[in-house]
């Protein structure tokens, strides 16, 4: 188990050089503690989580539900800041949301009173850019294989078809991050195969930075180019681990079939497989 | 409020649509459906016919015109109903929009007979205050003028008083559901004020404003505004934060967040609010014209209530039920227009 070096070495403040000095992280997230208050207790979800996300990585976030990865998601996205520590980008601390990390939720949170369509476009909308990338709309529609439901309500698509909208629409604005929340939870074992392919393709492609939270170890092992796996809440991460292997994978690699058995002892299931 | 949860009930006389007959249904009853339909329309031809028949052929017991009239309408929607019983034998894709009517006008026709029956002819029911249908007619007829006049002043008093209060209680509820700022000092007031039912101000209003039509206006705006503001505001905190939070990950404004995602979303509470405020509305209109405003259907029911004129009376309730309902129609037609991407769009 490779826990994560860094917490060791990092459990001071971060200074704009410390940043410079751990080779530029495209993120970084230091010794990050987070909870809330529930009337009188406090709720610890974040217990000192701290790692960097290079250029162009991929990272599975795997853990027990309700440990705090949604609630790491939303830190990332800026949504929320936390209640000690930094995460910060190249460009300094995470102080609020910004269209360069777009969070997909959990639910597809689908607009009902706008179309496919619009669902899609309003990141553009809303910083004035649509008149100018219309065609982008339509780009990431097909993208994603629902042309033909431009202008469907989302009361009328399917499960699945929904959160494909909602990736689009995370798609659309261009990210630098793109943060996703169990995107394929709803979705049915095939679809689900080829929508991870295509995802892993929109990445080498696009070349964002990639979080993604699930609760399938084998899509994490299909998907990333690494695996953090927390503990129950207060989450901390248990291990940190790379996945070298070259896309498109298999699922019945050796490598990988190893580092399932790995994760699962991680998560306390060694001996049911 | 139910009446904007509840689906509209089934058409009862959904199955009098021949096209709706199943395919896997034998011919028979096809048939024996169809002859249903024409008899239904010949009883119906048959019960406006007798209400024309006995219209002209009995003898009065009072004094009332325009019988000659009443009776050819009630011929004419007599003759009217046969020729649709007819086509239906015929040529039934013509009439088979209209179908559906023939329950509701058989009853019509019905009623229409047992009341000219009970009335202008046996004398059954106590004179002056039942009047026959010919006296309605008779009314339109002679005194419709008067009639469409009071129906404008009304329109005109209460599409100020309701513009007003719908634009101002949306703004407010807005505000009040944006900023916490507005809900500290509104909040206090509202609860104080909005339950007060708005006629209660009648007096004084009359008394403060410079004529009583300003002072209905007021009072108008305040029956619809409560509602709205209530119900928009409630609407707009009631939007999943989600919501906010997808926006604001794409870089959305504050402004862009209250009109692409607030306001949007409160919407379907709006409509609520503005359903239950024109009830109100109709309440505070026909009394403030009841009591002072020297316009509109409040007013002519007063002047006829003075009259003894019983049949000016239930003509124009007539006509201030139908005015009500058609406004509340138009208000459900503009929701369905606007929340035309709601699942079950709610009928009226
Ligand atoms: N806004 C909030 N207020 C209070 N508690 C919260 C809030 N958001 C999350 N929590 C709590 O924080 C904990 C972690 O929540 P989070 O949604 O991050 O879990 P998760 O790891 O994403 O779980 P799952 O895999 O089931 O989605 C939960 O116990 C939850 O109750
Ligand atoms: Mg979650």
């Amino acid at each position: 188990m490779v826990e994560s070096a860094l917490r060791e070495r990092t459990s001071g403040e971060v200074s704009a050089s410390s940043l410079q000095a751990s080779l530029l992280p495209a993120l970084a997230v230091r010794d990050v503690s987070h909870g809330f208050f529930l009337r009188d207790t406090h709720l610890q979800v974040l217990d000192r989580v701290d790692f960097s996300v290079g250029v162009g990585e991929f990272i599975a976030l795997l853990g027990p539900s309700g440990c705090g990865k949604s609630t790491l998601l939303r830190l990332v996205a800026g949504l929320e800041t936390p209640v000690s520590g930094v995460v910060a980008t190249e460009e300094g601390p995470i102080l609020g949301p910004d269209p360069s990390r777009i969070l997909v939720f959990q639910d597809p949170t689908l607009f009902p009173w706008r179309k496919v369509w619009d669902n899609i476009a309003i990141g553009l909308e809303a910083r004035g850019l649509l008149r100018a990338s219309r065609a982008r709309v339509d780009d990431v529609l097909r993208l994603v294989g629902l042309q033909n439901f431009a202008n469907a309500y989302p009361h009328q698509l399917s499960g699945g078809m929904a959160q494909r909208v909602s990736l689009a629409r995370a798609l659309v604005n261009d990210p630098k991050f793109l943060l996703l929340d169990e995107p394929l939870g709803k979705l049915d074992a095939l679809t689900r195969l080829s929508m991870q392919g295509e995802i892993v393709r929109i990445w080498q492609s696009a070349g964002f930075v990639a979080l993604l939270v699930t609760h399938d170890i084998e899509e994490a092992l299909l998907m990333a180019t690494r695996v953090l796996v927390f503990s129950e809440r207060p989450a901390r991460i248990k291990a940190d681990i790379r996945i070298d292997k070259a896309y498109p994978r298999h699922r019945d690699d050796e490598d990988l079939v190893r580092q399932r058995h790995e994760i699962l002892t991680l998560l306390g299931h060694a001996s049911d497989w | 409020m139910s009446a904007l949860i509840s689906t509209r009930d089934a058409d009862p006389a959904g199955s009098f649509r021949p096209q709706e007959s199943t395919v896997s249904a034998s011919k028979k009853s096809v048939a024996g459906h169809s002859q249903a339909i024409v008899i239904l329309a010949f009883a119906a031809s048959a019960a406006w016919g007798s209400a024309g028949i006995i219209t002209q052929v009995a003898e009065d017991v009072g004094d009332w015109g325009r019988a000659t009239e009443f009776a050819i309408l009630a011929e004419v929607v007599s003759g009217l109903l046969f020729t649709i019983g007819l086509l239906h034998l015929f040529l039934p894709r013509i009439v088979a929009p209209v179908l559906r009517f023939l329950p509701w006008s058989l009853v019509l026709g019905l009623f229409l007979a047992a009341w000219e029956w009970s009335t202008a002819k046996s004398g059954l029911l106590p004179m002056p205050f039942f009047p026959p249908p010919q006296a309605l007619l008779e009314v339109f007829l002679d005194d419709g003028g008067k009639l469409l006049e009071s129906v404008l002043a009304s329109l005109e008093l209460l599409s100020l008083g309701v513009f007003f209060g719908a634009v101002v209680g949306f703004g407010l509820g807005v505000a009040l559901g944006c900023w916490k700022a507005i809900g500290y000092w509104m909040h206090p007031i509202l609860r104080l004020i909005g339950p007060l039912p708005p006629v209660a101000w009648l007096p004084l209003a009359f008394f403060a404003f410079p004529s009583s039509h300003a002072a209905s206006i007021f009072l108008i705006a305040l029956a619809v505004g409560f509602p709205v503001t209530i119900l928009t505001w409630s609407g707009v905190r009631g939007v999943d934060p989600a919501y906010y939070d997808v926006a604001r990950t794409m870089g959305a404004s504050r402004w862009f967040l209250i009109r692409k995602v607030a306001i949007p979303a409160a919407l379907p509470h709006v409509f609520i609010g503005l359903f239950m405020g024109l009830g109100a509305s109709f309440v505070v209109l026909v009394t403030a014209e009841m009591m002072g405003v020297k316009a509109g259907l409040g007013f002519y029911m007063n002047w006829a209530q003075g009259w003894a004129a019983y049949a000016n009376m239930y003509a124009c309730l007539l006509v201030m039920a139908l005015m009500c309902s058609s406004l509340v129609t138009l208000l459900f037609k503009v929701r369905d227009w606007l929340l035309s991407y709601q699942k079950n769009a709610l009928q009226w």
